[in-house]
């Protein structure tokens, strides 16, 4: 399937992970991610895979537990409230390293919220979420094409690093429709699962997927193992796309759809002579802190970060800068998107105070 | 020479942590001879609790997934998904299955998930010291219980069994005990069955078995034994409620 055709975000993103090898989803409906669970109702059964509705988000999450642990690639996906929920089996998943993909489309919250467009669960998604000391790879796709290629990629992630990955989107790129090829990808190289319960045959030792180690020296040990792992990840797998930045004294950064505003702004503010750019991250754990610690703070006098949230991403660029470059927030949040003149008006306000 | 009695295979040789007089240890046992007789050691996928029998994952030579607390019938979902042909089990307590677990035990049974629950009712929180289970009995004392288990404050205990019978996707649900050597046949006759039924791809079979936990019950195993026979039975008669041929 290469040529290309025209598909809404969440049904993009149910045939990519068909096509990534996914054989099996479980999920419970919520909106506005409800088309993932309904595309893969439909295709599924024909495509030699499961769709099972949980009873709750919480046996959803378990279910991919169970499956991820057996060996197969599997995925859920919800918005917000319903991530809430799946937090306890996020942690047990990351504890006892399995692979899996966990679709967030945020709406606004806190609580029931709204289900309008968001990004308030930046935070939950970049910093723990569950308990413990773990980390999610989350991607943050700004299209729809890009939704898919992330998608397939996360899987391979997933298998490599042997850990969750989150797919961060957003009400509005879930329900936008766009053209996308699913032809791209060429998948990396996946090890063995030769720790999954498949059954010991008789030949092997049992295997055995657990979080727990009563022994704290043992727990210890397990964790900085993983932390080898995440500093890892945090070298080889930190990505972003920087716009317009050569010569730009403001830099604008922003992620998902919001980035697709804010690179409106940037062309609008361009015309009128501002030399500003873009950094657009498209890894949210790991974040890609290179990118602003390596700015020229002889050249780049200003950084705005702009999200549809109170200021959750902005904690890590201005912990990237360490207080070389100021940092000015943008924000509009609740379900309410921000314009792409609200956002100029910044820039533009920024450039004349510089 | 003959031998006569050995461990079964598919239970590991190591020392178990459960407490003297505690009811674990024999049905560990009836779960490792069943996978023996029937020879699906080498298929069986297990699934662990929290609670008592968290540790259950070390004592069985099947590959075996530690699950969240109440989580294991959404977990062995997940696996028998995977693997339709291989065989899956949960062993859990009352609280992991009755309070904390109760919507995914439900579920899997009326979805007639094709797996077998193995059930340890005894009628305590036996991991975190003895706290009220949703199946302690009325006026039972425990930790959390000081006074007695009341109508008024706690209301009354869950009859698993029972409830489980009236869904349609449930092949067996079967309540039996381990207070005799003839209690201990019927209970393996059961769990051999709830296996069977799973290979025979007949739906959800769960075996609930009358345990004690004279640690929590503040008594000597014999004790635990006759607290067993005289307080728990009449509240949880034992015998077939549900067996879809």
């Amino acid at each position: 399937m290469s040529e290309k055709v025209l598909m809404k975000g969440n049904e993009a993103l149910a045939e990519a992970a068909i096509q990534a090898g996914c054989k099996h989803f479980f999920g419970y409906p919520i909106t506005p991610q409800t088309e993932v669970a309904a595309y893969m109702a439909k295709q599924m059964p024909k495509r030699d895979g499961t769709f099972l509705q949980a009873e709750s988000e919480v046996a959803a999450i378990n279910m991919v537990y169970g499956a991820a642990g057996a060996g197969a690639r599997v995925m859920t996906s919800s918005s917000s409230p319903g991530i809430s929920l799946k937090q306890e089996g996020i942690s047990y998943i990351a504890g006892a390293d399995l692979p899996c993909v966990i679709v967030n489309i945020v709406r606004g919250g806190p609580g029931l919220g709204g289900i309008q467009p968001a990004q308030s669960d930046y935070f939950q998604a970049t910093k723990g979420g569950g308990h413990g000391d773990y980390h999610l790879v989350v991607f943050a796709p700004s299209s729809v094409q890009e939704l898919v290629n992330l998608t397939k990629e996360a899987f391979d992630v997933a298998d490599i690093y042997r850990m969750p990955v989150m797919i961060m989107g957003d009400g509005m790129l879930g329900q936008m429709m766009e053209p996308v090829e699913f032809g791209a990808y060429t998948p990396r190289e996946i090890p063995e699962k030769t720790w999954a319960t498949t059954g010991t045959e008789m030949k092997r030792k049992h295997n055995v997927v657990n979080s727990l180690y009563i022994t704290a020296s043992d727990l210890e040990e397990l964790i900085l193992e993983r932390q080898k792992r995440y500093d890892v990840i945090e070298e080889k797998e930190a990505r972003f796309e920087a716009y317009k930045t050569e010569d730009a004294e403001i830099i604008v950064t922003a992620y998902g759809i919001t980035a697709r505003i804010a690179q409106t702004a940037v062309n609008k503010a361009r015309e009128q002579g501002i030399k500003v750019g873009m950094i657009r991250p498209i890894t949210l754990w790991p974040f890609p802190k290179k990118a602003f610690a390596e700015l020229d703070t002889n050249k780049v006098k200003n950084v705005l970060c702009v999200e549809m949230s109170m200021g959750q991403m902005v904690e890590d660029v201005r912990l990237s800068l360490d207080c070389k470059i100021p940092v000015d927030f943008f924000g509009r949040t609740g379900g309410v998107v921000p314009t792409p003149d609200e956002v100029l008006t910044k820039i533009k306000a920024l450039y004349e105070g510089r | 020479m003959e031998q006569v009695f050995k461990r079964p295979h598919a239970l590991v040789d190591v020392s178990e942590h459960y407490c003297p007089g505690c009811g674990h240890g024999i049905v560990h046992r009836l779960v490792a001879e069943v996978l023996d007789e029937l020879d699906i050691e080498g298929k069986t996928i297990g699934v662990a609790p929290v609670g008592c029998a968290v540790f259950a994952y070390n004592y069985f030579e099947c590959d075996m997934q530690e699950a969240a607390h109440g989580r294991a019938p959404a977990v062995a979902t997940g696996i028998k998904r995977v693997h339709p042909d291989k065989v899956v089990f949960t062993y859990q307590g009352d609280g992991d299955l009755a309070a904390i677990g109760t919507a995914e035990t439900v579920h899997a049974a009326a979805r007639g998930e094709n797996i077998t629950v193995i059930f340890i009712n005894n009628a305590i929180y036996g991991m975190t010291g003895g706290q009220m289970a949703p199946t302690s009995l009325m006026g039972q004392v425990t930790q959390t219980t000081p006074y007695g288990r009341t109508e008024q404050n706690q209301g009354f205990p869950i009859h698993v069994c029972e409830m489980l019978s009236t869904l349609d996707g449930v092949a067996l649900a079967q309540r039996t005990t381990i207070n005799s050597v003839k209690a201990i046949k019927e209970t393996k006759a059961a769990i051999k069955k709830a296996f069977q039924n799973q290979i025979d791809k007949k739906g959800f079979s769960i075996v609930e078995v009358v345990s004690t936990c004279p640690t929590n019950w503040g008594k000597t195993p014999v004790e635990a034994m006759k607290w067993l026979e005289e307080n728990m039975l009449p509240v949880y008669p034992l015998g077939v409620y549900k067996d879809k041929e």
